[in-house]
This record gives structure tokens, sequence and C-alpha cells, in this order.
């Protein structure tokens, strides 16, 4: 589904990322660790092609086409859909018409926004004034409509309190998995996920098949993610920083 | 003391040449006093069809539903009026000072004559234009609609309104102010003059939808009594040569309230110098001044002024505008000025482009640059609007998407 291969991406000058590989296959999740400032964000604004991100050397492979520099609408259109950590406000702008110019044939929009509690937050203005997890609804709200088959999910529980975890993530794990329970369905028609988790909470609620771990703009090692998770909340971040297995 | 109409026609012609305090001079030797005599219309559909299409764009109805009341001046003949109920009238200016001695006490006592060349010119030329009046205690639910419209090459048309909202009275009136097709060149001249008594509440909105070459200068005075409010909304998203205007609320009754947006667009060739300005002269009045301008490649002047002159007064200005293309201009002029201590006034003003994140943000769902950016103006001038007519809302969102929008 997604391939990165040797990317080196530098913002306003300075390199935030530097000889990156890493890939989800398609209809699994793969999630980001790391530590603050280590380039996690970086990796997938650039994948969705913000143009601040200026990509030096390397590629992105997405369903196997070259999408390194293809406009982000376009990324967009053949289905990556990113959830961001801060997203900025749009005054004026009220999220319910956002939600219908997304997805034009969205019949149900109070229905859906009803299933994320958003119901109340359609006539208001997209990100004005919401809390830490209504912002996430919200994003989850928008990329429902998008309906994209890889999800770029950037700490979905930062700044959420403990019930509005659950909700989100629930939420999210119906996006991904929907009602597919067989695993080989699953590698045809799942939805695929690289998700950033700094505390790896989303882990109680979705299943990911593979964990990166990325440090000082580059991935520092990879394998199965609760055993990354555990090494990680017994020794913290700093171990891995020092880590040379690489 | 009040000045009797001889002593005010004195003022006018002294003032006949006297320069306004903002926007370009315009020459009124070049311009023809507008015709006064027109046929009359028993309704509006009466009115050919290119006719009906021009009035809806400025949002007047030519059916009149959904409008308690309806009045159509053509260059400077009262072509229209109607009403639909006792208790909301609606007539000409020059019938009503006719019909009640007591409109001399309304006429040309809240814009001075003597203002600047255009209210001279528009004193002595002895314009008509509506009156409209709320009967005590009505509470009207639907607006009146009028329309100002430029039929004449080369034409000067002097309007002189009067609104009064009675105690305790509620009126929404809707203008659209716009032209004929192929009169390109002409200028408007308008003078407002409103009094809003006790508890009494206006909704005032107004569509400027002019042509390239027009000049318009309308002189508004509004009179604000105790408890009550005025709601002003302004929109002009069209081509238009120049626009100046400073209308004016005062807020003369204590916990008064008084409301001005603004939305425009200013097009390659166009000036728009446009100001509100609240004077808060009466305890505990709050005020609040929302403008929100485009350029496209124009000037665009926003000014703004508050005045506070009462304890306990709470007031505030916010200016925004956008710069879409190179040559545009933008310029904010906020002002506050208070001479007591107890008040609490604000402003806020910024110009410059969108934001790049905004636009990226939209453009990350899929859709294109020009979407996106349609989608962040449709929202800015939003802000400037809220609370205006659903229907008329949606003849500015065909007006903001006919209009060239792009990032330059």
């Amino acid at each position: 589904m997604l391939e990165i291969k040797d990317l080196t991406v530098e913002v306003g000058g300075r390199t935030v990322l530097r000889d990156v590989n890493l890939s989800v296959m398609s209809g699994y999740t793969s999630v980001l660790f790391g530590p603050n400032g280590s380039g996690k964000s970086s990796l997938l604004m650039t994948i969705m092609g913000f143009s601040e991100y200026h990509v030096k050397k390397g590629q992105i492979l997405f369903k196997g086409e070259d999408i390194t520099h293809l406009p982000m609408y376009e990324r967009a259109k053949m289905g990556i859909g990113i959830m961001m950590q801060r997203p900025p406000n749009l005054v004026g702008v009220k999220l319910g018409d956002l939600v219908r110019v997304i997805e034009k044939n969205t019949n149900d929009l109070y229905q859906l926004a009803a299933s994320l509690r958003m119901e109340k937050f359609l006539e208001r203005d997209v990100n004005v004034g919401f809390s830490g997890g209504e912002i996430k609804r919200s994003e989850l709200l928008q990329l429902t409509a998008q309906n994209p088959c890889l999800y770029l999910l950037d700490e979905p529980e930062s700044g959420v309190d403990l019930e509005s975890i659950e909700r989100i993530g629930n939420a999210i794990k119906m996006l991904l998995s929907g009602s597919l329970g067989c695993a080989g369905k699953k590698s045809i028609d799942g939805k695929s996920a690289l998700i950033i988790t700094h505390t790896g909470q989303i882990l109680d609620y979705i299943e990911a098949d593979r964990g990166y771990v990325m440090c000082n703009g580059t991935i520092s090692c990879s394998g199965n993610p609760r055993e990354l998770l555990q090494e990680i909340r017994k020794r913290g971040y700093e171990e891995c920083v020092k880590c040379k297995i690489r | 003391m009040q000045d009797s109409l001889s002593s005010l026609k004195k003022k006018a012609e002294a003032a006949k040449a006297k320069k306004a305090a903002y926007g370009e001079d315009i020459d009124l030797e070049n311009y023809d006093i507008a015709p006064k005599n027109a046929p009359e219309a028993e309704s509006l559909e009466d009115l050919d069809n290119d006719l009906q299409r021009t009035l809806l764009s400025a949002g007047v109805v030519p059916t009149g539903e959904g409008r308690v009341g309806s009045f159509l001046l053509l260059d400077n003949a009262v072509v229209h009026r109607s009403q639909k109920e006792e208790s909301i009238e609606v007539m000409s200016t020059q019938q009503a000072l006719k019909k009640y001695n007591w409109v001399n006490d309304y006429y040309w006592k809240a814009v001075p004559p003597d203002t600047d060349k255009y209210t001279a010119t528009t004193f002595l030329e002895n314009a008509d234009g509506y009156f409209i009046r709320a009967l005590p205690g009505t509470k009207a639910k639907m607006p009146v609609q009028t329309c100002l419209l430029l039929g004449s090459r080369n034409a000067a048309q002097t309007v002189h309104n009067i609104v009064i909202v009675e105690e305790g009275a509620e009126l929404e009136v809707v203008t659209g102010c716009t032209t004929k097709p192929g009169v390109e060149k002409a200028l408007h001249l308008g003078i407002s003059e409103f009094y809003i008594k006790k508890g009494g509440k206006l909704t005032f909105t107004m569509i400027h939808n002019w042509a390239e070459q027009v000049g318009v200068r309308p002189r508004t005075v509004v009179i604000v009594g105790e408890g009550a409010t005025y709601v002003n909304n302004y929109v002009c998203l069209k081509p238009v040569k120049s626009i100046q205007m400073y209308p004016t609320a005062r807020l003369e009754g204590k916990e008064s309230f008084g409301r001005f947006n603004t939305v425009a667009i200013a097009h390659p060739g166009s000036e728009i110098d446009i100001g509100s300005k609240v004077v808060l002269s009466a305890p505990k009045a709050r005020a609040e001044i929302v403008s929100r301008s485009i350029t496209t490649g124009g000037k665009s002047i926003a000014r703004g002024r508050l005045v506070g002159e009462a304890p306990g007064i709470r007031a505030h200005l916010e200016c925004k505008g956008l710069i879409l293309q190179e040559n545009g201009i933008q310029l904010a002029i906020p002002e506050l000025e208070a001479s007591v201590p107890d008040v609490e006034m604000t402003h806020e003003a910024a110009v410059g482009k969108i934001a790049k994140d905004q636009i990226e943000y939209i453009m990350a769902r899929g859709l294109s640059e020009t979407e996106a950016v349609g989608i962040i103006i449709r929202g800015f001038l939003e802000v400037g609007i809220r609370g205006i007519p659903e229907e008329l809302k949606k003849e500015i969102d065909k007006a903001i998407s006919a209009t060239e929008l792009s990032l330059g």
C-alpha cells in the first residue's frame, strides 16, 4: 500500500527526516513510536504532501505509484487521508458544510455525525473553540466522509480525556476494519493505517502488525508493536536513542 | 434649537462646493440630475423581465412574496410603493411630508445638509426616497424591501430616505441598490435618516450591486433610543467605480445597541472606502463593528470608529482584509476614542493573504487549491454577514462564485 524509500526531507532548510525506510501493507496497520520532536509528524505531513516539506532524496510509493511530487489533493483523491494533531481553525467555515464538500454524496450527515457525537458541531466553525477530543472527532468525521484507503493518524489519543479515548479508539477501529473479521478478506478490502502514538494507548483498541521507532529523524528500529511498546515503557525512549542495532 | 427649513437651505447653499472628508471628489457638473418622472407600476411584476431580473440580483423580490411592503425608486421617480399591513407604513418621503406635519421633525434632523456637497445637492434637489414607519409595538414578521435603481446614463440619483421605528416596534428593511443593464456611468447620492425609539429594533440590510463606472456617496445617520437596537448589514460584491460612505449610529439612549456588519470586494478599478461609526453617548450602550473585505486588484479602505462618551460602555471593532491579487490595496483604519474612564473599547485589525495552512488543510481532504480558497473566502465573508436572511445569503453565495477569486 505504502512504501517509503530512503526519504530525506527538509523544512526551511533544516533536515527533519533522514534516509527513512518504512512500509504499510494493504489492509494492515503500522504504528510509529518515537520521542517528541523525532520527526514522526514530519513523516506524515510529507506523505500527505504539505508544501513546507521538501523531499531532497528518496521516494514515496503509494499503490505502486510514485507520488513523491504529486500535489496534495491528488494524493487525497488516490486515497490518502490524514488526521492532524493540531489542525488550523477555519473561521466562518461550518463543519457540516466542509463535510458536505468533502463527500458530496453524504446522505445522512447527521447520522454520521451522531455516531461520533458531533451532531451539535455541524453548525460550528471548524475547530474554533473545539476541545482536544472534539478536534479528534471532527477530524474523524471529515476522514469518514473522505473514506481514504490509507489513514495517516497523528497521535489520535493526545490531548483527549479517557472517556473520549475510548470513543475515538473504537471509531478508528470501525474505520479501519469495519465488520471484516477474516484476515484474508482484510488484506484485500480492509483499510491501511500509519498511526503515530507517543504513549501507545491506541493499541488498546486497534490491531497493529508492525511498529517503527523514530529517533532523530530516522527509523531506529522496527518489529512487533506490542513488544516494542513494552520495551519503550520499561526503558524509555532514551534507550532507543542510544541503541545502535540498526 | 432646531434649524428651520430656510436656515437649512442657507447652509446647504453655502456647502454646494464643500468637498467630502473622504473619497475622490466627484465633479457633479459631469452628471445630469436623474429624471423625476416615470410611469408608476401597480406591482413590481408589471415591470419588464430584464428589470425584474435586475431587482432579483439585488435581493428585491418582484412578487413581493415574503415581504411586508415594497418600494421602488427609478432614477428620481417613485415607481412603486405598497404595504401589506396598516401598522407598517411604506410611502415616499415627499408623500410623508405632505401627510404628516411631524415628519418635519425628522427631515434633515440626523444628517446635516451642509455635511458636504453631496448632502447639500440632495437637500437642494428636494430629493425623494422611501419613508418607512413601524407603529408602536408592531413587530414585523417579514422585511420591507426597497430598491434604488439607476436607470439613465450619466444620471445623478438623489435620494432621501427616512425610517422610523416607534417605541417597542421591530422592523427589518432590505434595500437593493443597482443599475439597469447598459447604464455604466452614473452617480448615486443617498441620504438616510433612521430613528429607533425606546425598545425598538431595526435591522437594515443593504446590497450594493452597481456597475463599473458608478460613483456612490451615501450619507447615513441612525439615532438609537433607550434599550433600542440597530443592526446594519452591508454587502457589496460587484465592481463599482468608487464608493465612499461612513454611516454613523448615535446610541443616545441608555443600554442601546448598535452593530455594523460589512462585506465588500474591491475589484480591479474599484475604490471602496467604507466605514462604520458608532457614537456611544448613553450609559451602558454597546456596539460592535465587523468588517470583512477582499481585494482582487482594487483599493479597499475599511474605516471604523467607536466613540465612548458615557460610563459602562462596551464596544468592539474588528476589520479584516484579504489581498488576493498583486495590485490590490487594503487599508484598515480602526479608531477608538473615549472621553470617560469607565469604558471598555477594543479593536482588532488584520490584512494579508489567506493562511497557507488553512488552504492545505482543506486540500488534504481531496479538494483543489481553487476549491479550498473558495471555501475559506466564503467563510471569511460569512463572518461579516451572520444573521442576514437566508435567501440573501444564497444571492451572496452566487456572487462569490461568480467572482474571480484566486491566489494571484
